[in-house]
């Protein structure tokens, strides 16, 4: 008879055999057999975060910043509902996670036992997929079936909910059967007609514009490499979602920046104007869309996407090509060079008119904003930051608000899974604890969390883990003292009521940081900004900057709610220009 | 709306809806039902009925049969949504007028009245297969099987006859011929 383990020991053995290296977690006594084995298990460090929705967050961005699926491991009741938020997000923004968490013994469920809830029950809406575990025989297929659910197609978090007595009974355990590597095959559901049907689109296409999102970054490291290819290859103008960035550089010309609510000028005016619109990867959120009926008039639409749901959920294409987008994406550059001699110089020529009118857009510099000498503006901030790291392999996360999107508009991304933030789901208080994720999978590396001060708070408790780790994250506050992008709505529609969004009493950072035992940063002028980055960057430990910027400042561009593309909110610079009469602010 | 005050955009003009009748095949295990219950909720899909039970016993599959309304759209959503879930095997969906498939449903009538009522009731239910399966001097529990449509107008016309109680299932789906739903 083959030697019986505990169900406790069944889970470290599906988490070797899956090369799972970390586990971010929070123990509690429904767990407690599980953390007891954590000893005998040497290649699976634990990482003891200070609140579980920490632990969720981590194992986001360290998932996100390496492509492999993140572990999390709570007890029972509040561990489990602590992590919802985590799961939500990750459920929204396509993160592989895999949580595991204790539950109370078999005999006591729906007794409303001690720490008791319905795990699966509550977890059911934000999750691929989870499961009760209610038999150890089981146990072993459901750990390794979660992970495969997690990260296969479009990826996404499952729940495993152990009993604590499936974790004391005893079993066998047999390694699972090593899959073949489908590469993704299993849903490529395109057929070469698909191929010839793009690319006789492309061919034809006079005013084309390419919109990438998340999708490419986790079709991995290849696919953005596929994607340059492409896009080089066929010499159109290329925007990104908010996931999306990374994927192709930030800093190249035929990149046209982020489209949507914040997006540019010439982003936003390309994809009203267009003539062909090549989704690849993303999902046409509310945030990029604007509205429906007059998003993207004049265009033939191609959708690439491996999750068939998100084909025709908000917009009717006319092509939709399901797959892996690295795969579609190869399949596309082999036959253009085949059958099309690569294009060549026919495809400039369709679109040269474009191009101008592109550049016309980008005269605009929508992006452009009035510096001072007095204060900070957060736009140079992040500017200053881009401009002092961007020499190393700098991996940046974000909170929610203001202060993601100017790091989105001012940060250049050279290179995929480089930027993590919360987009779906917007969860402030995401950037601080998938720091601490992204860290922990690259020790090595410059971290920087740029965050809004209000935000941070949410999470602020995972410094201490940041310390206990000795992770050297960098905490970079945009400190305006409000909720900046509550405050900012608040100013453009409902006549400058400010309720409730300014912060009284925050603490004083740097002081806080002492507290966490790591150091603390202030800067206050502009003439000092430059050092103290340094000074930051420089420093081997985590560091919270508190960069007090102006607090009146607005995020711009911006698309009004409900307002097509076209017409888009220019910033203060066009204010200045007295360019805006009659209308109001609308450009059209 | 000129000026919503809101972060969204205001809805947009909807289609036309039709009604679907959709048949999911799932593997019956616990909380499977929640699983696409919970998925119409979520989504704001509305269910006019459902029945389920299982139809295999040896691979532990269960037969759901969904009927909702919609925009092609919503359709096709619902019927992409429903795919994504783990231990859903297949999905059918029909349109309420596709002349290819069968839809019924069963409902048993209480009816209580003298003899000359219970007969008469009998006799209006003649064209859905009546089954008496229960019969007292006052009472009698007549089973029909017909479309929602018709059961809901015989309620009406048993009501002033003594109808008192009625249960009914939901509807549930067959294609015509020798072909099956693959």
């Amino acid at each position: 008879m083959s030697k019986l383990f505990t169900g406790a020991e069944i889970v470290f053995k599906c988490l070797e055999d899956q090369k799972v290296e970390y586990i971010f977690g929070y123990p509690g006594g429904a767990v407690l057999p599980i953390y007891d084995e954590l000893k005998n298990h040497s290649s699976i460090k634990h990482i003891l975060v200070r609140h579980e929705q920490g632990a969720g967050h981590a194992a986001e961005g360290y998932a996100r910043s390496s492509g492999k699926p993140g572990v999390v491991l709570v007890t029972s009741g509040p561990g489990a509902t602590n992590v919802v938020t985590a799961l939500t997000d990750a459920y929204m923004d396509s993160v592989p996670l895999v949580c595991i968490s204790g539950q109370v013994p078999t005999h006591l469920i729906g007794t409303d036992a001690f720490q008791e809830c319905d795990t699966t029950g509550i977890t059911r809406p934000c999750t691929k997929h989870n499961w009760l575990v209610k038999d150890v025989k089981d146990l072993s297929k459901i750990i390794h079936e979660a992970f495969r659910v997690a990260t296969t197609g479009r990826p996404g978090p499952v729940l495993v909910d152990i009993p604590k007595d499936i974790q004391f009974a005893k079993v066998s355990y047999s390694k699972p059967k090593i899959e073949k590597k489908s590469n993704g095959k299993l849903h490529n559901k395109f057929i070469q007609n698909d191929i010839d049907e793009l690319i006789n689109l492309i061919s034809k296409a006079k005013k084309p514009v390419i919109y990438t999102g998340g999708g490419v970054i986790n079709s991995g490291p290849k696919a953005s490499e596929t994607l340059r290819e492409f896009v080089r290859l066929i010499g159109f103008p290329i925007t990104s979602t908010l996931q999306g960035l990374g994927a192709f550089p930030g800093d190249d010309n035929q990149f046209i920046g982020m489209l949507g609510m914040h997006g540019t000028y010439e982003a936003n005016n390309a994809m009203h104007d267009c003539d062909l619109l090549i989704n690849i990867g993303a999902r046409f959120d509310d945030r990029i869309t604007g509205k429906i009926d007059e998003f993207s008039p004049k265009s033939k639409k191609v959708h690439i996407d491996i999750d068939p749901s998100s084909i025709n959920k908000i917009i009717k294409v006319d092509l939709a090509i399901v797959g892996d987008v690295n795969e579609v994406l190869k399949t596309v550059i082999k036959k253009i060079n085949k059958k099309h001699n690569g294009f060549k110089a026919s495809n400039k020529q369709n679109t040269s008119k474009w191009w101008e009118q592109i550049q016309k857009w980008r005269t605009k510099d929508s992006l452009g904003f009035i510096n001072s000498e007095e204060t900070i503006k957060p736009q140079h901030a992040v500017q200053r930051l881009y401009e002092l790291t961007k020499d190393q392999d700098t991996f940046i996360t974000t909170e929610v608000g203001q202060h993601q999107m100017w790091a989105a508009q001012h940060y250049k991304f050279n290179k995929p899974n480089r930027w993590m933030t919360s987009g779906g789901l917007g969860t402030m208080g995401y950037g601080l604890p998938a720091a601490v994720g992204v860290q922990i999978a690259h020790p090595d590396k410059l971290v920087i969390d740029i965050a809004g001060e209000a935000s941070v708070l949410m999470t602020m408790q995972e410094m201490s883990t940041a310390v206990q780790y000795s992770l050297p994250i960098k905490i970079f506050i945009l400190n305006n003292q409000y909720m900046g992008m509550v405050r900012q709505w608040q100013e453009l529609l409902h006549e400058k009521n400010y309720s409730e969004s300014y912060t009284e009493a925050l603490p004083d950072f740097v002081k806080l940081a002492e507290a966490y035992g790591c150091k603390g940063i202030k800067a206050v002028n502009p003439d000092e900004l430059d050092t103290k980055i340094k000074e930051m960057v420089d420093y081997d430990g985590p560091v919270i900057f508190d960069c007090q910027v102006d607090p009146n400042e607005n995020c711009f561009p911006m698309i009004p709610s409900g307002k097509p593309h076209n017409q888009m909110i220019l910033g203060p610079n066009d204010e200045k220009e007295k360019k805006i009469t009659g209308k109001g602010k609308t450009l059209v | 709306m000129a000026n919503p005050k809101s972060a969204y955009s205001i809805p947009t003009k909807k289609g036309k809806s039709d009604t679907h009748i959709f048949v999911v095949w799932v593997d019956n295990e616990a909380g499977v039902l929640a699983r696409v219950v919970g998925l119409f909720s979520g989504r704001g899909y509305n269910i006019e009925s459902l029945a389920v039970a299982e139809v295999d016993q040896t691979k532990n599959i269960s037969r759901i049969t969904i009927v909702t309304t919609g925009t092609p759209q919503v359709i096709d959503q619902i019927k992409l949504q429903l795919k994504k879930l783990v231990p859903v095997h297949k999905v059918a969906d029909f349109k309420r007028e596709d002349k290819k498939v069968i839809f019924k449903e069963m409902a048993l009538l209480k009816v209580v009245g003298n003899k000359k009522k219970i007969e008469k009731c009998i006799k209006i239910c003649k064209s859905f297969n009546p089954v008496i399966l229960d019969k007292s001097k006052l009472s009698v529990v007549i089973q029909i099987t017909a479309l929602r449509r018709e059961i809901d107008k015989m309620s009406k016309k048993l009501k002033p006859l003594g109808l008192i109680s009625a249960s009914r299932t939901g509807a549930i789906a067959m294609t015509r011929g020798a072909e099956i739903f693959k």
